[in-house]
């Protein structure tokens, strides 16, 4: 099994170095381009700027690469979640449209009203999830096939699709790992 | 319980502005310009340091207008600068919902002896250092990231490159220090101690660490980044050059790829004329715009 963390911008190494705790060396790899795309089983699109990583893997024909790739699980954060959905709402950015939700960029606000926030996540065994919000997107109109794994002041904050996960926070922010095994278990899932 | 304001949320923004470009607009026109380059965030001015620098008598924070003109053209983050010590323009930056506040040497500064205690803000703020004790300091005021001052303005890296491994180069001394000989360091760097203890674990800074100050082309941005730095400040490299919407999208591409030579010779190849610099050795030391506020 290979994940990679997409590198073109963000808070890249803080999902490498947990996923360097959960998994071996030959496991984890940071990806730049398009042709290493097709060797991962599982991608992390990161916490960053979503403007900014848009138009990156556009560039780059990243895009193109990750939505031939039939198997490849994704966990997308704050970013990566924008990136993820159908269409944002109000804006003519780009996304990769995998996932049928649609998402509104900076909803709550500036980064004045980021917040952290203890989560529910019944998924997870145990304490609450303490969320991250940084600046974060609200996800809107989730379609019939999308699980709602948590909500804030009932907006949807962690959703899975088939082999796709979103979060509009940061656990890569913490030391709370629990999210990410259950992306790695997802991964495993579509071996 | 919910909470705004914490150390967690302001120094993860500047997490998620790594490996990115941060760059100087004057205008929604050239903002508009950043954004569509790719730049991660823009600092709001009403004149880039080059200019600033020319101009001479006391530079200020930028008009509230201006201001928010600019963020009105653009949805990634919008910093704007202070000056050191004025927490009045910081509270006033604070209340329009600016996104990070740059307590700038670029500016005059307001206050000789102390920076602004930066706990007591929601809003973020960067902070430049020429060693390690300074960005110490600036973090245990409250500072939720770091940059390089190097020498605003001046179109030279070589002052970046003399900050970046002046810190680098610490830190690294640090790690191979024992635990009794930190607090001594510490009393010798003028540092919170607690603070030099952390750095020595990590073996980085523990905040975000940009460079800025005299960064020009796309090569600049790469040399930045393999000496250790986590993203890019461009003040006036990119409005100060022939052919900005080129630079812009060039420093971009050398930022994201500065460990691969390839890339980077695309992305120095026809971008128009750099900005024209300064040699920093033809400045008298009041023009120095790095000595003040440390």
């Amino acid at each position: 099994m290979l994940i990679g963390v997409l590198a073109l911008q963000g808070d890249v190494s803080e999902h490498f170095n947990i996923l360097r705790n959960l998994l071996a060396a030959e496991e984890v790899t940071l990806v730049k381009t398009k042709e290493r795309i097709s060797e991962l089983d599982g991608l992390i699109i990161p916490g960053g700027e979503s403007t900014t990583v848009g138009k990156l893997m556009v560039k780059y024909g990243i895009d193109k690469k990750i939505k031939s790739s039939e198997n490849l699980a994704i966990f997308g954060t704050c970013t990566g979640a924008i990136l993820l959905a159908k269409k944002i709402l109000g804006m003519k950015q780009f996304t990769l449209n995998l996932m049928d939700f649609e998402v509104e960029r900076n909803a709550y606000g500036r980064q004045r009203e980021s917040f952290e926030a203890d989560l529910a996540i019944p998924v997870l065994d145990g304490k609450p999830f303490r969320g991250i919000f940084i600046r974060a997107p609200v996800i809107k109109n989730v379609g019939k096939k999308v699980k709602v794994l948590a909500r804030y002041k009932n907006d949807p904050v962690l959703i899975e699709e088939d082999r796709f996960l979103a979060a509009t926070f940061h656990p890569e922010l913490t030391d709370d790992i629990r999210i990410h095994k259950y992306f790695i278990k997802i991964v495993r899932k579509y071996l | 319980m919910t909470e705004t304001g914490t150390e967690k949320v302001k120094r993860g923004l500047a997490q998620m502005l790594k490996g990115g470009v941060i760059m100087d607009v004057t205008n929604a026109e050239q903002a508009v310009i950043a954004e569509e380059a790719g730049a991660v965030a823009v600092m709001a001015l009403e004149r880039v340091p080059a200019d600033i620098r020319a101009a001479g008598g006391v530079a200020r924070m930028a008009d509230p207008k201006k201001i928010e003109e600019i963020m009105d053209a653009v949805t990634i983050p919008v910093m704007a600068k202070v000056r050191i010590g004025h927490f009045a323009e910081a509270q006033i930056l604070e209340a329009m919902g600016v996104d990070f506040i740059d307590e700038s040497e670029v500016l005059t500064p307001a206050d000789e002896r102390n920076h602004i205690d930066k706990t007591k803000f929601k809003v973020p703020f960067v902070c430049g250092a020429r060693s390690l004790g300074e960005a110490l300091r600036r973090i245990g005021e409250g500072a939720a990231m770091i940059r390089t001052k190097g020498e605003a303005g001046s179109g030279n890296v070589v002052e970046a490159v003399r900050h970046m491994r002046e810190v680098m180069g610490h830190i690294r001394k640090l790690q191979n220090m024992s635990e009794d000989e930190l607090m001594t360091e510490a009393k010798e760097m003028g540092a919170p101690y607690d603070l030099v203890k952390e750095t020595a674990k990590l073996g980085r800074l523990p905040v975000v660490n940009f460079a800025a100050g005299g960064i020009a082309t796309p090569a600049d941005a790469s040399l930045m980044m393999q000496l250790g730095a986590d993203g890019i400040f461009v003040g006036s490299g990119i409005f100060k050059s022939e052919n900005p919407a080129a630079r812009a999208k060039a420093i971009v591409m050398a930022t994201t790829h500065y460990d691969d030579p390839k890339v980077l010779i695309e992305a120095s190849k026809g971008i128009g004329e750099a900005m024209k610099g300064l040699d920093i050795r033809s400045l008298k030391p009041e023009e120095l715009l790095q000595t003040r506020g440390v």
